[in-house]
């Protein structure tokens, strides 16, 4: 082989691997998608279970940050997934076990809950409105008009949960509501309570990366 | 005639006609479909300028798109297997003495209209604090003020005049001169209601006011018109002007379902600062 076919050869063996690392990267880039947490069916409709923690686990790339998590009934099975997938025109119950502790809403007018299919459930009781100083998050998909305060758990307890994962023996407020879920779409939810430590105002960091205080609703 | 004069004699003639028959079209079929409608006086505002606008460039536009047209059929090589190079080019004193004159008179009329267009009405704009255009309010009526209260990632608006009540959702009465308070509770965002045609920046802590005078009934879309944040592309929300005894109805059920809502909120005020709340965690 001379000299210049040599370099012709491997022109195009260099440029054919430089084609097949972009393909091979736009292709991953495509097929990775967060991972979603389904609703649990149920006779009355479907059940999701989520919690709150003040910093995601330790293996995370982001063990500071405040996150949201899919969980079980018992709060065992933690899953850091902030899409929940739902069956369209159900009710949708939700539990939310907030483990993270109260920061207050920047609007009041988030401290009414808004869009549910009946009362909501705070600790077993059924809440009308909230103090705005007391939430620690909220839980809202503004496209349905879905707005639900969290209120923290109490910063004084001897046996909070700091990072995921929590169990229910440790202190945490449940959260409990109905909601009917829309037509098939992707519709975003997120929290409306400035939550991300360490960032201006408390509006960066999780606040602006979906998988922390922000996710989708799969209804499918 | 020389060859010169021969072909100003054509083109003119060539530019003069199409533009009769294109200002026309421009101004009476394609103007009344230009953005954004005619949802308000303010946005019908904004056509007219449009029209006008567009009236004004067509002109000069044919008359670059008809030269390059005539220049390329008059001047082409006929005998393409000879190619020599045609006559130098030299400046005409008077065509460039002219082409200044015109095109500097077309762009001090329009600066002349535009501003004078501006003070007549804010063409529904963000005018700051303290506005400088204040239209009339239709007779019989009052301003309404509604303040737009944007933050990551969900306008509400707030309702000064119906007992300070804050919604999720917007509807407006016809005919009415509304008064929009514009303002952020955390970064820049704006607000965007294109089919009335407004327009206003939402600064934290400054109140941003822009008037529009609704028309008959409408649906209209509201959109965040400044990148702010990760769910910016979801900042968005429809709204509706509605007959006025649809929107006292509808005003008196906000101001009852909110109502808990509404005794947490502070004072209403032309501008809020929160707290910068950090998470304690």
């Amino acid at each position: 082989m001379t000299g210049a076919r040599t370099r012709a050869f491997w022109t195009t063996v260099l440029g054919l691997a430089v084609l097949a690392a972009i393909g091979l990267y736009i292709g991953l880039y495509l097929i990775n998608v967060p991972g979603s947490v389904a609703a649990i069916s149920t006779p009355t409709g479907s059940q999701l279970y989520v919690a709150t923690v003040a910093t995601a686990e330790a293996s995370d790339p982001h063990p500071t940050w405040v996150s949201y998590y899919g969980v079980n009934a018992s709060s065992s099975d933690w899953r850091h997934d902030t899409t929940f997938q739902v069956p369209p025109n159900t009710l949708i119950h939700m539990t939310i076990y907030q483990y993270d502790t109260a920061t207050g809403l920047r609007n009041p007018y988030f401290s009414q809950p808004a869009g549910t299919v009946g009362p909501v459930i705070i600790n077993g009781k059924p809440t009308s409105v909230v103090d705005p100083t007391t939430p620690g998050h909220t839980f809202a998909i503004p496209d349905i008009g879905l707005s639900v305060p969290l209120p923290g758990a109490p910063s004084t307890a001897k046996n909070l949960c700091t990072q995921a994962p929590c169990s229910l023996s440790q202190a945490h407020v449940t959260v409990s509501f109905t909601f009917r879920s829309p037509g098939k779409g992707l519709y975003r939810w997120q929290c409306f309570v400035p939550c991300g430590a360490g960032f201006i105002q408390g509006n960066g960091g999780p606040m602006q990366t979906v998988g922390y205080m922000g996710g989708f609703l799969k209804v499918v | 005639m020389t060859d010169e004069r021969h072909h100003f004699r054509n083109f003119a003639l060539l530019w003069i006609i199409s533009s009769v028959i294109v200002t026309p079209i421009v101004i009476w079929v394609i103007g009344p479909g230009l953005p954004p409608g005619n949802g308000s006086v303010e946005a019908s505002g904004q056509v007219t300028d449009n029209i006008v606008l567009l009236a004004m460039a067509t002109p000069v536009a044919l008359l670059v798109l008809d030269y390059l047209a005539y220049a390329a059929w008059a001047f082409r090589e006929r005998t393409p297997e000879v190619v020599v190079d045609g006559p130098p080019i030299r400046g005409n004193s008077s065509l460039q003495f002219w082409w200044l004159i015109v095109t500097t008179t077309l762009v001090l009329v329009l600066a002349g209209y535009g501003t004078a267009r501006l003070l007549a009405d804010g063409s529904g704009g963000g005018q700051g604090p303290n506005p400088i255009a204040v239209p009339a309010a239709p007779a019989g009526t009052t301003v309404l003020p509604v303040q737009v209260i944007a933050q990551q990632w969900q306008f509400t608006y707030r309702w000064p005049t119906f007992g300070g009540v804050e919604t999720r959702a917007i509807e407006l009465p016809t005919n009415t001169l509304i008064r929009f308070n514009v303002t952020s509770l955390d970064v820049i965002h704006s607000f965007w209601a294109y089919q009335l045609g407004v327009k206003a920046d939402a600064n934290p802590g400054v109140n941003n006011v822009a008037f529009v005078t609704t028309k008959g009934p409408l649906l209209f879309n509201v959109r965040c018109a400044e990148l702010c944040g990760v769910w910016h592309g979801y900042m968005f929300n429809d709204g509706a002007v509605v007959p006025r005894a649809q929107f006292a109805a509808w005003i008196a059920q906000q101001r009852a379902q909110y109502a808990p809502a509404t005794k947490n909120l502070p004072p209403y005020s032309q501008t809020y600062f929160p707290p910068p709340l950090r998470r304690g965690g």
